[in-house]
Formats: C-alpha cells, structure tokens, sequence
C-alpha cells in the first residue's frame, strides 16, 4: 500500500538505493572476476600490463589458442590430486554434521526443558566457549594429540569439530524447542511414555525444520574450517581448505597460482549451490537467536 | 524434567565441551608454566697424546628420553608471561624510563611482539565492528524499501561474503589488490607510483584487512538488521509520520530504538569473531606489517619439528582472559535478564 509520499524520490531514498547498489556491486564483483578469470592463464588473471587482459584474455590466446582454458582445474584436479582433499572434507563435514546434531539435539532438548538454574549456567558456559578463539583451543589439543598418537587423523578433526560446534548449536536447538508446545510431549508422558519416548516418538516427527537450520551451520562450520585442519591434520589428510593454502604456500610459480584459482572456485561451487537452495533457512537461522531474544 | 534426565540427555554435548573446550583452556595454563627442556650436555674427557682436554656434547639420548618422560618440559612458574615475547616487563619499564615522550615510548612497546599483536586485534575488532553495525543497518533499510521481487537477489548476492569460507574469500580480495590485481594495478598507474603495493605498505595492508573484514561480515548485521525491520510496529511509524517527523527522524527515534535488543546480540557476535581474525592475515601474507593473537599462537605452534607450546599457551591464555573481559558486559546483561524473568 505505497502512499504518493512513501513512493515519491527523495534524496535521502535515492541515497539508499544507490548504496544498495553500490553494496550489491562490492558483494559479487570478486566472484564474478574470480571465476571468469579461473579460465584464463596467469598472465592474464594477474595481468600487470592491462587488466582488459582478463576479460579478453589476450595471453591465453596466444599460449592455448582459445579464450578459456582449463589449465587451471586441471592441474588443481588432475595432477595435484584435489578431489582427494574433497573427499577428506566430505567425510569429515558429513560425519561433524551428524554426530553435532545428534548432541545438540538431545542437549538443546534437555535445556529447553528444564527450568532448574543450572541449565542457565550451562548456556551461558556455551556462550563464554562459543566466543574462545579457536586457536587458543588448538594450542590446548596439539600435544596432547602428539603424545597419544591421534595427531594427523580424521577422527580426532571430526571430534573436535563437534565440540566447537557444541555451544551454537546448543543456542541455537534450545531456543528452537522452545517454541514447541511444552504439552505436545508432556501429554504423550501422562499417557505413560518415558521422556526419552516422549521426545523419540512426538518431538522428533516436528523438529526437522530447526534441526536442519542447525544443521546447515553446522556444515559451514565445518567445511570452512582451517584453524583446526591445518593444525590437526597430516598432509596426506588434508581437507581441501589447508590444501588450498598449501598450493599458495608452495607453488608461487609462474601457471601455478591458477591452481589455487581454480581450487577456489571449486571450493566455492558447493557454498553457491547451498546458498541456492536453503537461502530461506540460512536467513531465519542467521536471525533466530537474536529476534526471538 | 527431573535431575536423573536431564543428566543423560546432556551428557553428550556437555562431555564433548569439557573434553575440548573447557580442558583445553586448563591445559593452555598448564604448558605455559613449563618451558622446552635443555639439550642435556655431557662433559667427557678428550685424552691426546698432549693432555686431556675437556669437550661438551648434547647427549641426543638423554634428551630424547627426558623428553618423552616429561613431554611439558619443567618446571618454570610465570616466566612464560613475564618473557619478551609476552608481558615484557622487564622492557615495557626500561622503555618507560628511557624513553622522553609518550610517543617513543609507544614506539618501543609497539615493537614487544604480544602486544603488536594485541594492537592491530583490538584495531581490527573495533574498526571494523561499528562500520558492519552502521553500514549494515543503511543497507537494510535500503533493501527493507526495494520492490519485493528485488530483495531475495539482494539478500541472495550478500550472503555470498559472508558464507564463503574466509581463507578463500580472502584470497579472492587478495589476488584483486595485489600490485599485478586489477584494483591494485589500476591504483599504481593511477597515482603512478610502482611501489604503491600492499606487502610493502602497513598502512594500506591493515586497511586492506578490515575493508575485507567489513566485507565478510556485513551481511550478518544486514540480514539480522533487515528481519529486525520487518517487525517494526506500524502504529507507531504512522503516528510518528503523523505528528510530522521525517522519514529520517523516524529512522533515528522508531526504527532504532526498536533494534537495540538486536544490536547488541550483533555486537556482541562480531566482537567474538572479528577478536579471532587470523585467515586473512594468512591469505594476505599479511605477516610482515599485521599479526593478530591467533597468528602469533599459530606462529608458535608451527615452529618446525618443536612447537613452542610454553609461548603459544601464555598467548592463548593472555588471549582468553582479553575476549572474557571484553564479553563481561554482555555476560551480566544476560545474567540479569534471566534473572529477572525468574523472579
């Protein structure tokens, strides 16, 4: 219902769409730029003399004899062996996702639930532990890892992982089962469930939106972590976020920063797609915790 | 819910946060009162046909054996905390007492590595904080005043920044301003100045640093900013329009004060995690002109071979009792909150 006035151009409305616009602009241009230039020879990408360069790419003519290239992939794929540093991160994320969930529901739950003090310290620990950096956390882990030889393995990263993902998730389940009529599983419990029961048979058929909100974060978490990989994991177990910055750390070659390029893009393809698809649940799960206070 | 429930509902995610989170911290403190054993040296008698002559040698044995019984190293209380690369008392009160002006004496703690870092953490957490909180609030009420069908582009494109893992969206910006980049190319020709680059400038490397943190984490303000908006009461809007108030008073005297509760909540995620930067400065090969707390530790841990864990548990320690006391007040909000509404 837009009023003459709340419809009119004024300065100040034209300041803010222009702003807006400006925003929108600094957002994607660097995707935009980073996955065209993915295409093209480090000349051009990099390209001191011109940077008409990488959007013509006159040096990837002139070296490959077309304009977009897949130099770039396949060194990262191909003979860097990227796709198994997908696979570290695809078990890794896979099984960080579902054992999180798994422990922030129950915990999330049992905190909503309760109405005794101590469930409040325990949120408010979550909160003092969500805000410790993770490298202070790191530096706790590394040799102990060392002396009981689980450094450099899988597990020990999806474990930790968990943990650091405990307290948001916590935050985040608790105020979501919340908002679940306390009677739904009380009543089932008059009726003689126990309150695992309770919780098995009538809280889990409804809670799917908010767990898979979590669990969405969760997997961000996960995917982009490096603080943890780089530290925790051995080379022939790296995640494809460490491997990313071991291909700038050793190969400042002239053709080889174009496979960081396209380690970039690939890696970013999945957080597109997610973005894509779950736009709506990334929103409402960004602003759950503070709109509803 | 009774005690017994409540106990075996929690316990997994509560033995998950002790185990890694909570004794974590307590081992931070513990390596940081111990430092790395000495070479264990053994003194034997070279005997020629001129005389004896006492020669040193590391006893690699030894040292290897004291090492794997006592893999913390011995005992060594606060020295930890009091050495150079840490509190550096010893320098900061010799720089104050040699140095004439504040400046100079700046200057020289400037130069004590923990508290370069500390400077350009704090720096980075409190430049970038009230720039995401201001301008995400300009772009949501932007966004809020958009035609429907034009605001899940805007919300879809600005999600971008902020989902991208940071290491990568770091990179991304890093390879755009780089002296051979196109902004960082376009700039040298435009003033013309071939030395006008990022790894040479610290000024411009740690503007370069927050533009990319205000760039990450603006859509989070934004997006909890622009659900905020959406439940702004309209009675109060109209009546404020009606008693004559312009739409930019009514931005300063409705809008804002309604999101307050929201601002905090935003303040308070973005100081925890803009106090833990460290991909960029990684991304960035920032390391020569800006460290932060995480990347000293880092520095520390990676030390080849020998990860100096005495030095980088004193910084995580030093770190952890800076975020606390930066959280305190929002802490006691919350505490008083509930207390409140339990009474």
């Amino acid at each position: 219902m837009a009023t003459a006035a709340q419809s009119r151009m004024t300065p100040l409305k034209l300041f803010s769409y222009s702003f807006v616009l400006l925003w929108l602009i600094v957002a994607a241009f660097p995707f935009f730029w980073t996955f065209w230039g993915s295409f093209k020879v480090q000349a051009d990408f990099l390209s001191k003399a011109d940077w008409m360069n990488a959007l013509t790419g006159a040096n990837t003519i002139e070296q490959t004899g077309s304009a977009f290239t897949g130099q770039g992939y396949h060194g990262a794929w191909v003979l860097e062996d990227f796709w198994f540093n997908f696979k570290n991160t695809g078990i890794v994320v896979f099984f960080t996702v579902i054992i999180s969930l798994t422990f922030g529901t129950l915990g999330g739950y049992a905190l909503a639930r309760s109405g005794f003090r101590y469930a409040f310290w325990i949120l408010m620990a979550a909160l003092v532990f969500r805000a410790m950096p993770h490298m202070t956390l790191v530096s706790g882990y590394l040799l102990w890892f060392f002396e009981w030889n689980v450094w450099g393995i899988l597990p020990t990263t999806i474990i930790v992982l968990v943990a650091i993902n405990q307290p948001f998730t916590l935050w985040m389940l608790h105020s979501f089962f919340k908002n679940i009529p306390k009677d739904m599983d009380e009543s089932a419990m008059v009726d003689g469930c126990t309150r695992f029961q309770a919780f098995w048979h009538v809280i889990v058929p409804v809670m799917w939106p908010g767990v898979i909100t979590t669990g969405l974060f969760s997997f961000l978490l996960a995917y982009n972590d490096f603080t943890v990989a780089v530290m925790l994991l051995s080379e022939e177990n790296e995640t494809i976020i460490p491997a990313i910055n071991s291909f700038m750390g050793t190969t400042q070659v002239e053709g080889k920063v174009m496979y960081a390029v396209a380690a970039v893009v690939s890696a970013t393809a999945p957080l597109f797609v997610l973005i894509l698809f779950f736009q709506r649940q990334i929103v409402s799960g960004l602003t759950a915790g503070a709109v509803k206070g | 819910m009774k005690h017994r429930t409540f106990f075996w509902f929690i316990l997994p995610t509560l033995s998950a946060m002790v185990l890694f989170i909570a004794l974590p911290i307590v081992s931070v403190f513990v390596q940081s009162l111990f430092v790395a054993h000495e070479q264990v040296l053994v003194v034997t008698e070279n005997c020629g046909p001129f005389g004896c002559k006492p020669s040193t040698a590391v006893d690699v044995e030894a040292t290897e054996k004291l090492r794997q019984e006592q893999p913390l190293g011995k005992f060594n209380g606060l020295g930890t905390y009091l050495n150079r690369s840490h509190l550096a008392v010893a320098d900061i009160s010799e720089a104050w007492a040699t140095s004439k002006t504040m400046g100079e004496f700046w200057g020289q703690v400037y130069n004590l590595p923990f508290y370069n870092a500390l400077t350009f953490t704090l720096t980075y957490a409190f430049v970038v904080t009230p720039l995401v909180l201001v301008l995400g609030l300009a772009i949501a009420v932007g966004v809020n005043n958009l035609p429907a069908m034009l605001k899940g582009l805007a919300i879809f494109v600005s999600l971008l920044p902020f989902l991208v893992t940071p290491l990568v969206g770091s990179l991304i910006l890093f390879w755009m301003v780089d002296g051979d980049g196109v902004i960082g190319a376009t700039i040298q020709k435009i003033f013309n100045d071939p030395s006008l680059s990022l790894k040479a400038s610290t000024p411009l490397m740690w503007i370069m640093l927050m533009i990319y943190g205000v760039w990450h984490t603006l859509p989070f303000s934004f997006i909890t900013f622009y659900a905020g908006l959406q439940t702004v009461p309209e009675d109060t809007m109209e009546a404020a329009q009606i008693d004559g108030a312009s739409k930019w008073q009514r931005l300063i005297h409705v809008v804002v004060p309604h999101l307050m509760p929201l601002v905090s909540f935003v303040t308070l995620m973005l100081i925890m995690d803009n106090l833990r930067v460290f991909e960029p400065i990684v991304s960035f090969s920032a390391e020569a002109h800006a460290r932060s707390l995480s990347w000293i530790i880092f520095n520390d841990l990676r030390e080849s071979g020998n990860p100096l864990y005495a030095s980088a548990g004193a910084t995580s320690l030093l770190t952890i009792i800076i975020v606390i006391i930066l959280m305190m007040p929002v802490l006691i909000r919350t505490w008083r909150d509930f207390s409140r509404k339990s009474h």
